[in-house]
């Protein structure tokens, strides 16, 4: 299959790394950005499509999404989170190791990979397991998992509690200059807690998680990497004490990176509101005061990334009692709208948040992508900035509903989203190729 | 009134017209065992109590309704089924109302957004206990004729808590101070913003006192360290026949049982000239009553 060349007239480019935020024609040729100018083009060969009035942006890429497959094929499969990616404008996901059975071998990599490739969707970028089965007692391996073609490694979802492991992990990782991607609790603080600890999870009689919890775990990290010098990414960070540590050790010239999803910087604890357990989350929903340290750390480019932490689960893990609920909640669809939210309300320039979801997460991981310039991958996601929509969970393309969005009202829509220079997803429809 | 799940968000009204309601039924006021007859109400206890239930069950029988006791003993959630096929089976057989005791909270507030019929909480993991805190400030009323301005002291476990909570929403309904004593553990965070005051200092607090209500220890919380031992907190926290002497003369004590005697209240206390802890059973039976007719009318 070969892409041919197109052409995107007259958008907005928006591409933080390369300094650019106006109306650009975009010339696209053999899954390559081969132009992009500020005067009109005129190529006679060129597939021409009319951006006026829209945005080109580089395709978003997640560092954090669950598409679990192999295993939990029932709550989604790699081509139906692949859908879901592509329609909420992401044009390369790292699937977490999390699966059954847990991607801690290149068996499971390859499976992955050749799923994605079926799917032939998106880019997945898969992330390997810290330790074997994710039971935090011993090392996985890291070097065949790097030869597979893992990004990271990672034990998300569950910390690594034994520090001598974690940090002969992180010193381990540094040979392949590989990002170790922290889940940051300590369980001992979190204990059998449901929700974040506060007025709210007193008020309905559930069991609280301090921020200690977090707060803890990322300062025991960074003690380590300073250490180890190594590369850590601290994955949904979720409040203010987090957050401090984090701008401390970036001002230090540390080798740390971090994400924060959507609905950590949009919802509060409060958002549980009688039982919801679609807010239900790990790490939970927080305070006001959070939601804007995390986003004031968005702003100031302590924090990274937005990742979505894209978590489906069915009716069964959710329609229960909240205690014995599943954490998560599914995000790719909703993120650039939430994200746009933050925007109109002042907590972050437009630029930045592009560069959230594009430059930032590319850097981090080091992967391809991420901007425009000539020679990068044609990735581009195309928004209409203007759309008011309702989140409507029962079209998603994702195969599960849970989202504390649903019936929200969001402003900014991906008409097309572009990988390797092919349409892959436009105004709803998704333009397989299969 | 559709359903009773909590105490908050009630209004003052709401409470008030549940305690007329017992006051009736408590002067066997005209026969009301026509109310709900060839009516069906159904308990669920996925937790077990013989109190709650049984006072439940009296109320409904001398409504007229018949009752359908639900245990999960040997149920077939036992086998793997899930809290909402359970409710939906139940309400299939068409009960008027759901009396649910579980320990999740909001087990009853899930429960009632997938059902027609009323549910009642009947206690909720660690949430509310609204009909406890019904009878409790029943108690109080008919002792005092007003429960405003009057102050409660609620001493123990309020963190785990639900007769806490119902209590501290329904005696600030009132118009009641209510003050909380606990080990700083066992104080929940931000319990001040549902209008308490707390304190660890029991004996500051206790002569200021109109009525103190003692909550059970709960022993299989010791090997949990939230305090080091029973003795210790019975030390520290326990009303017993020294400090029982420095109530108000005319303070009333309360606890909801079951009791450890010794431990968070002194026999002697617990049978003392201040309890009022057999009216508060006594009157059980009379808010249920009120409850079910409130919800099921």
């Amino acid at each position: 299959m070969s892409p041919g060349s197109t052409l995107l007239r007259r958008g907005r480019v928006i591409d933080p790394r390369n300094g650019v935020d106006g109306v650009r024609d975009v010339l696209v040729r053999d899954g390559q950005v081969v132009r992009v100018s500020e005067a009109p083009l005129d190529v006679p060969d060129a597939h021409g499509v009319e951006a006026e009035g829209k945005w080109v942006l580089p395709g978003f890429i997640d560092l954090h999404v669950h598409l679990r497959e192999p295993g939990e094929e029932g709550k989604e499969t790699i081509l139906t989170g692949c859908r879901s990616a592509v329609a909420g404008g992401f044009t390369a996901v790292v699937a977490m190791p999390n699966t059954k059975p847990v991607n801690d071998s290149v068996l499971v990599t390859e499976y992955v990979k050749a799923k994605a490739r079926e799917a032939d969707l998106c880019r997945v970028y898969v992330a390997g397991a810290i330790t074997k089965g994710l039971q935090g007692e011993e090392m996985a391996e890291m070097g065949a998992l790097v030869a597979a073609g893992c990004v990271c490694i990672t034990d998300d979802g569950r910390p690594v509690m034994n520090a001598g492991l974690m940090r002969r992990a992180l010193q381990y990782a540094t040979q392949f200059d590989l990002p170790v991607m922290v889940h940051e609790e300590d369980l001992t603080l979190s204990g059998k807690g449901v929700m974040h600890e506060g007025r709210t999870s007193t008020r309905l009689g559930l069991i609280g998680i301090p921020p200690s919890a977090e707060v803890a775990m990322v300062a025991r990290d960074l003690v380590l990497l300073e250490e180890t010098r190594g590369r850590l990414h601290v994955a949904h960070v979720s409040c203010e004490g987090s957050v401090r540590l984090l701008r401390e050790a970036k001002r230090r010239g540390l080798r740390v990176t971090a994400e924060a999803t959507p609905h950590h910087f949009t919802l509060e604890d409060e958002a549980v509101g009688d039982y919801d357990t679609h807010a239900r989350m790990n790490p939970p929903l927080r305070t006001r005061r959070d939601v804007e340290a995390v986003r004031e750390a968005l702003a100031d480019g302590t924090i990274d990334a937005i990742a979505t932490d894209h978590a489906p689960h069915g009716v069964l893990e959710k329609q229960v009692e909240f205690d014995k609920a599943w954490n998560g909640v599914v995000g790719l669809e909703t993120a650039l709208g939430l994200t746009l939210g933050a925007v109109r309300e002042g907590a972050l320039s437009l630029s930045r948040a592009v560069a959230l979801l594009t430059d930032g997460p590319a850097r981090a991981f080091g992967l391809p992508g991420g901007h425009l310039a000539p020679g990068a991958p044609a990735d581009i996601t195309v928004v209409e900035p203007d759309v008011e929509w309702t989140v409507d969970a029962t079209r998603f393309f994702s195969r599960s509903r849970n989202t504390p969005f649903h019936g929200r009202r969001l402003t900014g829509r991906v008409t097309q989203t572009w990988v390797g220079g092919r349409l892959v997803f436009e105004n709803g429809q998704m333009k397989e190729s299969r | 009134m559709k359903h009773l799940l909590g105490i908050e968000g009630l209004t003052r009204a709401d409470i008030e017209s549940v305690l007329r309601r017992a006051e009736a039924h408590l002067h066997g006021a005209p026969d009301a065992s026509h109310v709900l007859r060839g009516k069906v109400v159904a308990n669920l206890f996925f937790e077990d109590s013989t109190r709650t239930r049984t006072s439940f069950e009296m109320a409904a029988h001398a409504l007229g309704a018949e009752v359908l006791n639900w245990t999960t003993a040997g149920s077939s959630v036992s086998k793997g089924e899930t809290l909402l096929d359970t409710v939906r089976n139940i309400e299939a057989t068409g009960p008027v109302a759901l009396v649910i005791r579980h320990r999740s909270s909001g087990a009853p507030h899930l429960a009632a957004r997938h059902v027609r019929c009323a549910v009642i909480n009947a206690g909720d993991g660690t949430h509310e206990h609204p009909s406890q805190a019904l009878l409790d400030a029943f108690t109080l009323q008919r002792r005092w004729g007003e429960v405003e301005g009057r102050t409660v002291l609620i001493i123990g476990d309020i963190l785990h808590s639900r007769v806490a909570r119902s209590n501290l929403h329904c005696l600030k309904a009132l118009g009641a101070r209510v003050v909380l004593c606990a080990p700083p553990t066992l104080l929940p965070a931000g319990i001040e913003a549902l209008g308490a005051e707390v304190t660890w200092r029991l004996d500051d607090v206790l002569p200021q006192a109109d009525a103190v209500m003692c909550l059970r220890v709960q022993s299989e919380r010791q090997g949990e360290s939230f305090f080091p031992s029973a003795r210790e907190f019975s030390r520290l926290f326990g009303l017993n026949a020294a400090r029982a002497e420095r109530l108000k003369p005319g303070a009333l004590v309360l606890h909801p049982g079951p009791m450890n005697r010794g431990v968070e209240i002194a026999p002697a206390v617990a049978d003392g000239p201040h309890s009022v802890i057999l009216d508060q059973v006594a009157h059980g039976v009379a808010i249920r009553r009120a409850i079910l007719e409130e919800v099921c009318q």
